[in-house]
């Protein structure tokens, strides 16, 4: 048996023994212990270093808001660093390392820190290192000098980059009635709503349920307070409406009564078992939230208050009592409330010799003093621990005479020998999800803490959460809560009774001892109480601006610890009562939360991918697919040892020379069907839509409110009410939001309905001089020629068995021809096509030949399109109707938009016959040093098999008046100058012959 | 009041640090002003201290309802950036820059300027075009610029996910080296302090409750701490400028407010040596000296003066976190929080003269506020100061929208919550 | 935050889409009078308090919904289809 461990006692399980690690040395510890009371059985004091002096640092907590004994904990390559070693529950094989500490902990380099000292107090970053105004160093060079080291000192634990191999799920959950937290108050709530046969969910972050049952010794209902939660847990588990979760930590109240939690599924195990993932996130949307979460003890301010052996006096009692550990041999209790002197009776109980209790109050109590009695303890009374001694452990304290409404010291100091000082100032409600829920926090000045403001959610509160510390309140306002929150009026059943240590729950005002020496407020980001005055002198005297300029509250710890001792340092500087600094806001988290829990099943699958129906096709017959998007498209079918460019001339040019066939079926394709569907399309596109027949598509130009051109697409008119609209494969979702938005807000009257069936069709586009032929050798049940089909035509027919609908149309330039079919026929009636084109020669081509065809055509797309051009920038204004108003021709004239400066689109042709750059600007006077004075910029660019040249799309100042000017591209971020001629954008075919053909 | 340098510090120390002065005063407020500012955030600050420093006006008050830097100025995640892509915002941004470069010795307070970088990452090669016309405006705007590699890349930051087999694999980036981040609040304090020594009064806890008016014009404001008039009343208070206006009686404006959440995971050693953006989705990222990740993504996407976010943006920003860094999963957010962002039209700001005789009105910083603070201030000082914009912020008025001289970086249009 | 959809009931905000300030009048499509127009596009009320607002159910029915909800507490006041009709008041 270790050192400090109890022979009996606590939940702890003696029979099983855990091996693991800690900075390499090997331990043992017990099934139920955390690591940190394991290595405290094991006589371990040291357990981290603080942040900025790297000083030495022992366990101050027992639970989550334990700010110094932070921790690495390794799985393999997997590292999670900044976990508090008092929330880590050990197993056989687990990895622990200390942090911020070089080399060792023990001996650790940045101590060296401390000699700084008064240097380093708060804000002396904002007073230096801005070095000389003139010279190498001027600027910010000199201060990044210093940051490069700053930044290589900081930061505590060591983030992996390997990928965590981990799984995380979400859950989403819905009850009537959420308790957090599960000691007397919480099990209460959840037993009174549990039986009102509401639906329950029971969360604490602890893995055992019970909160400060499992460690009072306290009498419940006849039976030691521990048995009692066991029992009422017992009947909990029972119920089918109730869920328990334990190792959940809820971190977040947010709108609409949604509550985030956080459970550790497996972390507490050496191997998950299988399908379990390692965390999961709970969200939590609950009629009625119980808050049950306790309060905290704050430590109490004086010089030497950090050192190892110095820690809160419950979570010595938690040691003692939950793990059978004792924090030291000769413990003395420092303590400014009567809660100390039930932990120095526990703690005696538990085997340990009580030196001392120094308590800061003159007038003890009868009930207390009798406590010290029985704890055998000396009883200081109108006392204060002025330091501490001892190195990296603590063998004694300096304690002197001290009246508590001055804070005067008086009298000769005495030193008292011990190894563990254990501290109490006071207890403040956990209030951090009601403060997160909205309200403010209220000041009540004889408990000296904040408690809970009025509920501006569906909240109720109950037990030391409303600052009533006894556990018979919190076994009453549990079942009360309990019971409104599950709408219920239970009778008046008698309550558990309560056998407890008498103790009143006002503490005496008192913070700090001002003595000599560092007195730490906020122990993991060294912040002393003198830190706190010089704010106050320098007038950083809200409480914002306290924590701001002396990161009071800022450390992992979020001020659990440290709030409210440092405003009650502050107000005591201005002479303000401590409301009148100002009350923090806390805000979600509560506790820190792993970023894989919150990204959950999206870890490693971002979004969704978007493959069309003939995406297995295009993979087996050597595409190079391009993300576009969601969407996945084929970019180039290169052939053996062929580069990009090679690829898609050679595509390109098959195709203007025999046929060629594309995957055209991620294009946005919306139904529009009813008695007012050509009305509206006449609303929405600039052109007119009811003059066009039945039978026959169209090319429109949409608007935006604004008059900037939005979206571009045919629309074909398959009846009287019924078109099918085409968009771009960016603008699909957009488009669709925006008509069904004029449909269901503006235009209400019109009888028209819009349904997205782009993931309906398949569609192929087959082009170029002998697409009718491989057309008409393949389509039955309609002729293809061009009385049938004539430019703009829509046909109905078959391919291979299967119903297509053609609409001749060209974006290529050729004589063209889109196949929908349906899309589970995608890849059939795209195979019977190719089949039919060998004979021909048809090529399939990819995004790359497609982006050739219609840069040689002149045709915009989304490049264009940005969202910051107008349809006469593009040479569209042809579109603009005069005969009807439509979305965006009120506003489509305005100054700006109209303007001789605007840029238009033209066409660029590079007279150095190398390749031009999308992005790259124009200029008329070539500057490669200083470039400056830019045109506009390419849009994009190819090669043209068509026309033997590098040429490119692009939106240039006045660009229609500079046709046949030349100019240079200007291209510094890749180098690339040239000379170009500016022409029009419309570089091949402009009469359109060979689609009209 | 003293200058700060490691010499007073160490003076200071050997004397125990109890000499140091408070960084500014705290007067009561005068019965009237030249100038009255509405703001005491990053922006109203800097407008003080420019109007003392470049036009002689010190004649000032600062009216901050709550504590002095409280709004975005301390809510943000720190980016200063000059990478735009049209020429009336890199010409702002970029003055904006040139003061940043030199501000910590400007005021005499280290506001820790760091120019780490502003990567931003492009995932198809369509995008990397897309941010070479970026780029590339920048270049001939004479503001620095480049592209990177995905080589590059790695080497500056080798936790990135470059594997390829992402589902949005990195193909490049445009990076702006002389970006960088800076210590947010110490920008708000040394402007304070700034503006202090040069007789500017910064008036905390001092709620503007209405406008006093002759007739239309603003000759100075009604506060909870009394009535206080004016020869010029302006207004620096960003997110709740619709609130502020509505006291003047303008009920409309061409503004919405959203939050903007903001995210710090606990500290860790260095891993992060830039700030970085997600091509892919809206993301960015960037590491504290104190070894914090500073994240944040997108709005929470509708009106809002909560300063309160909700839990789908929170889940989103850290999805796209793990996307970029796959390695990170196991690190803990440890704090959010909320800014009100007054969102334009067209995402750029709003500096000018009016709407009202004798008012002046600075806001629409929309994301971009932080980094907007020096030059925010200058060009406002010099509007009031001459009555008539600077050449650097005459794109920014009111009007530009209905005249549609509109300044859309992004191309979205008239739906703020996109920009 | 939950939006109450008169055809799907109580649905997280995530399954909605905002489409903004629901005071704006769109003037008749044929209107010239450019200020209203710009002040239909560009203007907005932007209360800090109860806003009336137009948000879609876009990761449900579609439809679009008119809500009024305040813009400090993020309670829903009520909702109706924006169309009209089927109006739940939710103030508690």
């Amino acid at each position: 048996m270790s050192p400090r461990r109890a022979e009996t006692g606590g939940r702890i399980d003696r029979l099983r023994t855990i091996r693991f690690t800690f900075d390499g040395a090997a331990y043992t510890g017990h099934a139920g212990d955390t690591l940190a009371s394991a290595l405290l059985a094991n006589g371990v004091t040291l357990f981290g270093r603080s942040f900025k002096y790297h000083r030495p640092r022992g366990l101050l907590a027992a639970g989550v808001e334990e700010p110094n004994a932070l921790v690495t904990v390794l799985r393999g390559e997997v590292r999670e660093p900044n976990i508090p070693a008092t929330m880590v529950e050990i197993y056989d094989g687990l990895v622990a390392v200390s942090q911020n500490r070089t080399p060792s902990l023990a001996w650790d380099i940045g101590a060296l820190n401390q000699l700084g000292g008064k240097l380093l107090s708060a804000g002396f970053y904002y007073k230096t290192f801005m070095g000389p105004v003139i010279g190498p160093l001027k600027g910010t060079r000199f201060w990044m000098f210093c940051e490069h080291f700053i930044r290589r000192a900081a930061g505590l634990g060591k983030a992996g980059t390997a990928p965590d191999p981990a799984r995380y799920e979400r859950m989403n959950a819905f009850c009537d009635v959420l308790v957090v937290g599960s000691g007397p108050a919480g099990l209460m709530a959840a037993k009174a709503a549990a039986d009102q046969g509401v639906r329950v969910i029971l969360a604490d972050l602890e893995a055992h349920f019970g909160g400060s049952a499992n460690w009072s010794d306290e009498i419940i209902d006849g039976m030691p307070a521990a048995d009692w939660a066991q029992r009422a847990v017992g009947q909990l588990e029972g119920n089918d409406n109730v869920r328990l979760l334990p190792r959940t930590t809820v971190w977040g109240y947010y709108d609409g009564n949604t509550l985030a939690a956080l459970e550790r599924v497996t972390d507490h195990k050496e191997t998950p078992a299988k399908g379990e993932p390692r965390q999961r996130y709970w969200a939590i949307r609950a009629g009625t939230v119980v808050l049950a979460t306790g309060s905290f003890e704050r430590p109490l301010v004086f010089p030497g208050n950090d050192r190892p052996g110095v820690m809160l006096a419950h979570a010595a009692e938690r040691y003692a009592v939950e793990y059978g550990v004792l924090p030291g041999q000769r413990i003395a209790l420092f303590t400014n409330n009567d809660s100390a002197y039930r932990s120095a009776v526990a703690l005696k109980k538990a085997g340990a010799t009580i030196v001392a209790i120094v308590d800061v109050r003159a007038d003890i109590s009868n009930d207390m003093r009798r406590l010290a009695g029985e704890a055998e303890a000396e009883l200081l009374d109108g006392h204060a621990v002025i330091a501490t001694e001892g190195g990296k452990a603590l063998t004694g304290l300096k304690v002197q005479r001290f009246d508590a409404l001055s804070g005067a010291l008086s009298g000769d100091e005495r030193s008292i020998h011990a190894d563990s000082l254990l501290m109490s100032g006071g207890w403040s409600p956990t209030i951090h999800l009601a403060s997160q829920a909205g309200a403010k926090a209220e000041w009540d000045p004889a408990r000296q803490a904040f408690l809970p403001p009025k509920p501006t959610q569906r909240w109720i509160g109950a037990g030391a959460f409303t600052g009533s510390f006894s556990t018979a309140e919190a076994i009453a306002e549990g079942r009360a809560a309990g019971v409104s929150a599950a709408g219920g009026t239970a009778a008046p059943a008698a309550l558990p009774t309560v056998e407890a240590a008498p103790g009143d729950p006002d503490p005496a005002p008192v913070f700090e001892i001002k003595a000599k020496g560092k007195s730490f407020v906020d122990f993991q980001h060294d912040v002393t109480a003198e830190d706190v005055r010089l704010a106050h002198r320098e007038g950083f005297v809200s409480v914002e601006h306290l924590k701001r300029y002396t990161t009071l509250g800022m450390a992992t710890d979020q001020g659990k610890n440290s709030n409210v001792p440092g405003l009650a340092i502050m107000a005591e500087a201005l002479g303000k009562p401590i409301p009148e600094v100002g009350t923090t806001r806390f805000r979600p988290p509560y506790t820190a939360v792993s970023i894989g829990s919150l990204a959950a099943e999206r870890f490693g699958d971002l979004k969704p991918e978007r493959l069309t129906p003939m995406h297995d096709w295009h993979i087996a017959n050597g595409a190079t697919m391009y993300s576009a998007g969601l969407w996945y498209r084929p970019m180039i079918y290169g052939l053996p040892g062929e580069t990009i460019e090679q690829a898609y001339v050679r595509e390109a040019k098959a195709t203007r020379e025999s046929a060629g066939i594309v995957d055209v079926s991620t294009l946005g394709k919306i139904a529009v069907q009813g008695p007012d569907a050509a009305e509206f399309l006449d609303r929405v596109y600039t052109n007119m839509f009811s003059t066009l027949a039945v039978g026959k598509a169209r090319y429109g130009l949409m608007l935006r409110e604004d008059g900037l051109a939005f979206d571009d697409g045919t629309t074909w008119r398959l009846g009287e009410q019924e078109f099918l609209m085409t968009t771009t494969t960016a603008n699909a979702g957009k488009v669709m939001q925006h008509l069904e938005y004029f449909l269901d807000v503006i235009w209400p009257e019109l009888k028209v309905t819009v349904t997205s069936v782009t993931d309906e069709w398949a569609g192929a586009a087959i082009g170029g001089p002998n697409a009718r032929a491989i057309l008409a050798s393949c389509v039955t049940g309609t002729a293809v020629d061009n009385a049938t089909l004539p430019f703009m035509g829509i046909v109905h027919g078959r391919i291979a068995g299967v119903p297509v609908m053609i609409c001749r149309l060209s974006f290529s330039g050729e004589m063209a021809f889109e196949v929908y079919s349906g899309a589970g026929y995608g890849t059939h009636v795209w195979q019977a096509l190719i089949e039919a084109g060998k004979p021909f020669g048809l090529v399939t081509y990819g995004l790359e030949a497609l982006g050739t065809m219609r840069i040689e055509k002149g045709h915009v797309t989304g490049a264009e399109i940005d969202g910051r051009t107008t349809a006469r920038d593009l040479h569209l204004d042809w579109m603009l109707s005069k005969k009807k108003p439509f979305i965006g021709s009120a506003m489509m004239d305005r100054e700006g938009l109209i303007a001789p400066d605007r840029l238009e689109l033209v066409g660029l042709i590079a007279l150095d016959n190398r390749p031009l750059n999308g992005g790259g600007h124009v200029v008329e006077e070539l500057d490669e040093d200083n470039p400056h004075d830019s045109l506009g910029h390419i849009t994009a660019c190819c090669y043209s098999p068509a026309l033997g040249k590098y040429i490119a799309l692009a939106l240039v100042k006045d660009g229609k008046a500079r046709h046949g000017t030349r100019a240079f591209v200007s291209d510094p971020l890749r180098n690339r100058f040239g000379q170009v001629e500016i022409v029009s954008n419309h570089f091949y075919d402009p009469d359109g012959s060979r689609m009209h053909g | 009041m003293a200058e700060y340098s490691a010499f007073s510090l160490l003076k200071n120390a050997l004397t125990g640090n109890k000499d140091w002065k408070p960084a500014w005063r705290k007067p009561d407020p005068k019965a009237s002003y030249d100038v009255i500012v509405i703001g005491g955030g990053g922006h109203g600050l800097s407008t003080a201290y420019y109007l003392a420093k470049e036009h002689g006006i010190t004649n000032v008050a600062v009216l901050e309802k709550g504590w002095l830097g409280s709004g975005n100025v301390g809510r943000n995640t720190t980016a200063v950036r000059s990478n735009y892509l049209l020429p009336q915002n890199t010409r702002f941004y970029e003055h904006s820059m040139k003061l940043w470069e030199n501000l910590s010795h400007d005021l005499n307070y280290n506001v820790m300027f760091s120019q780490r970088g502003c990567l931003n990452l492009a995932h198809t090669p369509a995008q990397l075009d897309d941010y070479a016309r970026r780029g590339n405006a920048m270049r001939h705007l004479g503001v620095d610029a480049e592209l990177m590699s995905v080589d590059q890349i790695k080497r500056l930051v080798p936790a990135l996910d470059v594997s390829g087999s992402a589902r949005f694999p990195v193909v490049g980036g445009l990076m702006q080296r002389r970006a960088g981040s800076a210590r947010h609040d110490a920008v708000a304090w040394g402007y304070a302090r700034g503006a202090d020594r040069r007789g500017v009064d910064i008036i905390e806890n001092c709620e503007v409750t209405g406008f006093l008016r002759d007739g239309d014009r603003v000759t100075g404001v009604s506060t909870t701490r009394g009535e206080i008039r004016a020869k010029k009343v302006a207004l620096a208070v960003a997110g709740s400028t619709g609130r502020v206006m509505q006291l003047a009686g303008i009920s409309h404006m061409p503004i919405e407010s959203h939050v903007l959440q903001a995210f710090v995971s606990e500290s860790l050693k260095p891993i992060i040596d830039t700030i970085l953006t997600f091509g892919m989705g809206h993301f960015y990222i960037s590491q504290s000296d104190k070894g914090g990740l500073v994240y944040g993504g997108d709005l929470d996407g509708y009106n809002s003066y909560a300063q309160r976010g909700s839990l789908p943006i929170v889940d989103e920003v850290m999805s796209e976190m793990l996307a970029l860094f796959p390695g990170l999963a196991r690190v803990r957010m440890l704090r959010s929080w909320g800014g009100l962002c007054d969102m334009t039209m067209d995402g750029s700001p709003i500096i000018t003269t009016g709407p009202l005789p004798g008012m002046y009105l600075n806001c629409g910083w929309c994301y971009g506020g932080f980094k907007a603070t020096p030059a925010s201030g200058w060009c406002f000082a010099y509007t009031i100061a001459k009555d008539e914009p600077h050449d650097f912020n005459a794109p920014f008025t009111l009007d530009r929208f209905y005249r549609g001289l509109i300044i859309d970086d992004k191309g979205q249009g008239a739906t703020p919550r996109l920009h | 935050m939950l939006i109450t959809c008169p055809y799907c009931g109580p649905r997280d905000v995530i399954e909605f889409t905002y489409q903004g300030d629901g005071n704006r009048q769109r003037p008749q499509p044929a209107s010239q009078n450019l200020d209203a127009w710009n002040a239909y596009v560009y203007d907005r009320l932007n209360p800090a308090g109860d806003h009336n607002e137009i948000w879609q159910h876009s990761g449900g029915c579609r439809a679009h919904l008119r809500v009024v909800r305040n813009t400090i507490t993020h309670e829903i006041l009520s909702t109706e289809f924006a169309r009209g009709g089927h109006k739940t008041e939710s103030r508690s």
